[in-house]
């Protein structure tokens, strides 16, 4: 039995511990938010906080998440009003939008370490993220916007 | 900028007035209850898209027109409009419905988008070839205009006072020498019964008068995507759903020979495997086949697929190899080849003896590859349907379903989620298919979803391509005549078996509506037999056209030692619509589907964009330097024009920087400004992915790459640094958007790597050429 915490709800799991934790929250708690997109931690798009750090949750196993705290993108803020969600709507960024929950889950990450980062910085913390629609200056000016830079 | 000419306007208006005509409801059953009783619902009916004669009353009784677009009023004032074009992340879902709010002054904050089910009825919903614009604009703007003028009415009506006096505004009709006014919902009921006003009486609001069009309406789905909580195909639920995965032949034609799912239905969470028939040539949207297996959740079927021990009988596209293929496309394209386009005599200025120059070119298979593999969910009751997809048609969808069933198309009811990018993959309804076959195989509703090694594996692709360019040099190196030919697996080749040649609309698309002022000018086009399945793909056939004329051309302008951008105008030759009909020997639309009178190909719009992309970045004041280049392209596709300017840096090891990209584009009137910038940057990432790194191959008939690490989407820190877009004001009918900026980036960027440089890159994609 794994035990763990999602968006503040304590959590029992009896199933293989060798699932990742991206099907555990989309097939078993329907928490959607998180997307599939490779499946194997090359795109960034499952991205979820695993005891606060951005972890790529399709290739996090059930085990490894044992005593973890989950937060996802549907915990990130209690009315969507996170810094970051205030600024990706201010600057209009997603297209398709199926990314984004992946994307702002990373850059909020990175803003809890670097709370100004630079160019450089959040190219370095944001370049697992793919984003085949091409927002990725939009991503870069909303993360800038919302560090208050 | 330059000012449009006035008669492109009145010529739009001329057009818009046969375009479409508003109608009210009265089959209330197919809108499926989205609306209440007592509220006023307006229908715009379209012509087929190529009808341009005026209209007639009798018409309206007689022409089998369809109803499109919706739009109600509620008793309590919210204003529906009903979306049924997919929204796949270029804003439709946004830009259509602020058309018609507009013209009915609605409060934006009260109008609620409904998301159409597939059906026929509603004409086209194929959102495809970058059309939804300009095919439903004006049916939008009638609708919202007629609603407002039927309000007006009505209040007038009420307060028994003339019609001149009332005027909606805001949600609101107001008496304008009184203090009256009545909101909309109040007046919903008597509107209705207000006769359909003519197109005649209609008054369209001023530019300074719109409220959202022109403007930068936030889409209509940001909050949830930023919440987590837009729903996309692959999060469609039904309640006792199923998960599906398929192992399908890793040859397109492929047989099963033989399997064991012993060790599968060991994996917890499996349910069972289902051998789903394999699909036969012509591949259309059929499922492809396979074995399935079905489990409780998505990691027990990707399980379960994995413990599969499966034989196929490869077929006959077991002998595709990708480099042997490529190798005969170039062969073909050197040998004489037949005839799209003929302007003079090509072969007669080649036999005078003079300068010549020219040059293959060559573009690989590209997969689609939206973040947003394919996805849908089915559920089998009855002979009927239920379906919840991410599909670009769902009509297509409700067709091949129920040719897979074998039942009627009305009983495939087919709901259309968010599409996490679709890009052409997703007009490909077989996942739907797979579905709705397993939900009746198992008698549960299936779900099923791809993985990125299928969908990068099992594609529908943008065609391999070849070309071959000649060029006779005369005066100041301008060609004085120009040949060209491509060799492609064409699309239609999914749909008949037999095709190998090029249809006129792809052949339209960048290859035989060559712009260029030359005496002489032949374009061909030659065979090429398919081995996968051929598909759209952002920009389709102008990907690999526009990167072999424009990067000729910019050969030739370097052999001349010429400002590219100049030589570019002065090939282009004085501002004229090029007359293709005398030119072209195919029958059939090369004009993306649009008369060449109402949408021609106006090279004086072309040489605008090409002139301010270059003013504006600066073009004329750029020195490049070694390992610094900057390159130009200019392009028109789907009725829009295109122009780019790309800076690249190389560094000593062959690295590769994209510090500015500049890019310009006339689209006709443009509705959602903010959207077409967003398209724009969207469409330099994606080319600049295609051009850097795009590239799928097959050997033995399979396709060798699998997922990102292998078939790899430019990243953050990979793409341009600064991407600079303009739209040119235009006031000609509306054009694409989501696709025309894609062609002119590979080219300008490979003549920015030759500027910076002097390595030509003739092969997509750059990875393969080493640049130092």
């Amino acid at each position: 039995m794994i035990q763990l915490t999602v968006n503040g709800v304590a959590r029992q799991f009896d199933g293989d511990p060798q699932m990742p934790l991206l099907w555990y929250l989309r097939d078993r708690l329907q928490l959607t938010g998180s997307k599939y997109g490779c499946g194997i931690g090359l795109c960034g798009a499952c991205t979820v906080h695993l005891n606060g750090d951005a972890t790529r949750s399709c290739v996090t196993p059930m085990s490894g998440a044992a005593g973890a705290t989950v937060v996802t993108i549907e915990g990130l803020s209690e009315h969507g009003d996170h810094k970051l969600q205030k600024a990706w709507e201010a600057g209009n960024v997603p297209q398709c939008g199926y990314c984004q929950s992946g994307q702002i889950m990373q850059a909020a990450a990175l803003l809890k370490q670097k709370p100004r980062p630079t160019d450089h910085d959040i190219d370095a913390a944001m370049e697992g993220n793919l984003c085949r629609c091409g927002t990725y200056q939009r991503i870069r000016q909303a993360i800038k916007r919302a560090a208050g830079g | 900028m330059m000012q449009l000419a006035s008669d492109d306007a009145e010529r739009a208006a001329a057009e818009g007035e046969s375009a479409s005509r508003v109608i009210l409801v009265s089959r209330r059953g197919f809108l499926g209850g989205m609306f209440s009783a007592g509220a006023l619902i307006l229908c715009a009916r379209l012509l087929p898209a190529n009808a341009a004669a005026p209209l007639q009353a009798s018409d309206l009784e007689d022409a089998a027109w369809y109803p499109s677009v919706y739009l109600g009023i509620e008793p309590n004032g919210t204003v529906i409009i009903v979306a049924h074009r997919s929204e796949m992340g270029t804003g439709i879902r946004t830009a259509l419905p602020m058309v018609a709010a507009d013209e009915l002054d609605a409060d934006w904050t009260r109008v609620r988008i409904e998301q159409a089910l597939g059906d026929p009825n509603y004409g086209d919903q194929n959102t495809d070839g970058s059309k939804s614009i300009r095919d439903f604009y004006e049916a939008l703007r009638i609708a919202g205009a007629s609603a407002r003028l039927m309000l007006e009415r009505a209040a007038a009506s009420r307060w028994g006072v003339p019609a001149s006096q009332c005027r909606a505004h805001n949600h609101r009709v107001l008496h304008v020498t009184s203090s009256r006014s009545v909101g909309y919902g109040e007046l919903a009921m008597p509107a209705a019964q207000q006769p359909l006003p003519d197109k005649k009486e209609l008054r369209f609001k001023a530019a300074h008068e719109l409220r959202y069009v022109g403007k930068a309406v936030p889409i209509v789905d940001l909050h949830d995507i930023c919440t987590g909580k837009a729903i996309y195909g692959f999060d469609a639920q039904m309640p006792g759903m199923v998960y599906a995965m398929i192992a399908r032949s890793p040859v397109i034609g492929g047989t099963l020979k033989s399997y064991d799912d012993g060790e599968t239905r060991q994996v917890p969470g499996v349910q069972q495997t289902v051998v789903i028939p394999p699909a036969k040539a012509p591949y259309a949207f059929q499922p492809l086949g396979g074995v399935a297996v079905i489990a409780d959740n998505t990691w027990a079927a990707i399980q379960g697929r994995q413990k599969l021990k499966v034989e196929w009988e490869p077929g006959e596209n077991a002998s595709y190899d990708s480099s042997a293929y490529k190798q005969s496309l170039y062969e073909t394209a050197r040998r004489p080849q037949k005839v799209v386009r003929n302007v003079g005599d090509v072969d007669a200025e080649f036999a005078r003896g003079g300068k010549v120059q020219d040059a293959s070119y060559y573009v690989p298979l590209l997969s689609q590859s939206p973040m947003e593999p394919p996805a849908a969910v089915a559920d089998y009751r009855d002979g009927k349907v239920v379906v919840w997809a991410a599909t670009q048609n769902p009509q297509a969808v409700q067709d091949e379903v129920a040719s897979a069933l074998q039942i009627q198309k009305q009983d495939v009811i087919c709901h259309v989620t968010l599409l996490g990018g679709g890009f052409g993959r997703k007009s490909k309804p077989d996942y739907v298919a797979e579905a709705a076959v397993l939900s009746k195989a198992v008698g549960k509703p299936v779900k099923v979803t791809w993985t990125r090694e299928d969908e990068i594996q099992f594609g529908y692709y943008n065609a391999v391509a070849a070309m071959y360019l000649k060029a006779a040099i005369g005066a100041h190196g301008k060609p004085t005549a120009w040949l060209q030919r491509s060799v492609f697996p064409p699309i239609t080749s999914t749909f008949d078996a037999n095709a190998v040649y090029g249809d006129p609309g792809h052949l339209g698309q960048g290859w035989l509506d060559v712009p260029f002022a030359i005496p002489n000018l032949r374009a061909e086009n030659g065979p090429a037999k398919a081995h996968v399945r051929i598909g759209w793909l952002r920009s389709v056939a102008n990907v690999y056209h526009a990167f072999a004329i424009q990067s000729f051309l910019d050969e030739l302008a370097a052999a001349a030692g010429r400002d590219r951008v100049e030589y570019f105008l002065d090939v282009l030759g004085p501002p004229r619509v090029i007359d293709l009909k005398t030119q072209v020997t195919l029958t059939g639309n090369f004009n993306y589907g649009k008369p060449l009178e109402q949408y021609p190909i106006d090279t004086g719009r072309l040489r605008r964009v090409a002139q301010v992309v270059a003013e504006r970045s600066g073009w004329a004041k750029h020195k490049p330097s070694k390992g610094h280049g900057f390159g130009f392209a200019a392009h028109r596709s789907f009725l829009s024009y295109a122009a780019a300017v790309v800076e690249v840096e190389v560094d000593a090891k062959g690295g590769l920087r994209i510090p500015h990209v500049h890019v310009a584009l006339d689209p006709g009137r443009a509705i959602h400004p903010e959207r077409v910038q967003a398209q724009l940057e969207g469409a330099v990432v994606f080319g600049v992915t295609l051009a850097l790194m795009g590239e799928i191959t097959a050997a033995k008939g399979r396709i060798q790459q699998s997922n990102f690490h292998d078939y790899p989407i430019a990243r953050i820190n990979e793409v341009p640094s600064e991407i600079h877009t303009y739209i040119v004001p235009s006031e000609a009918l509306p054009a694409g958007v989501g696709e025309p900026g894609v062609p002119p980036i590979a080219p300008a960027l490979c003549n920015a790597v030759f500027s910076a440089t002097g390595k030509r890159i003739r092969d997509l994609p750059i990875k393969n050429t080493k640049l130092v």
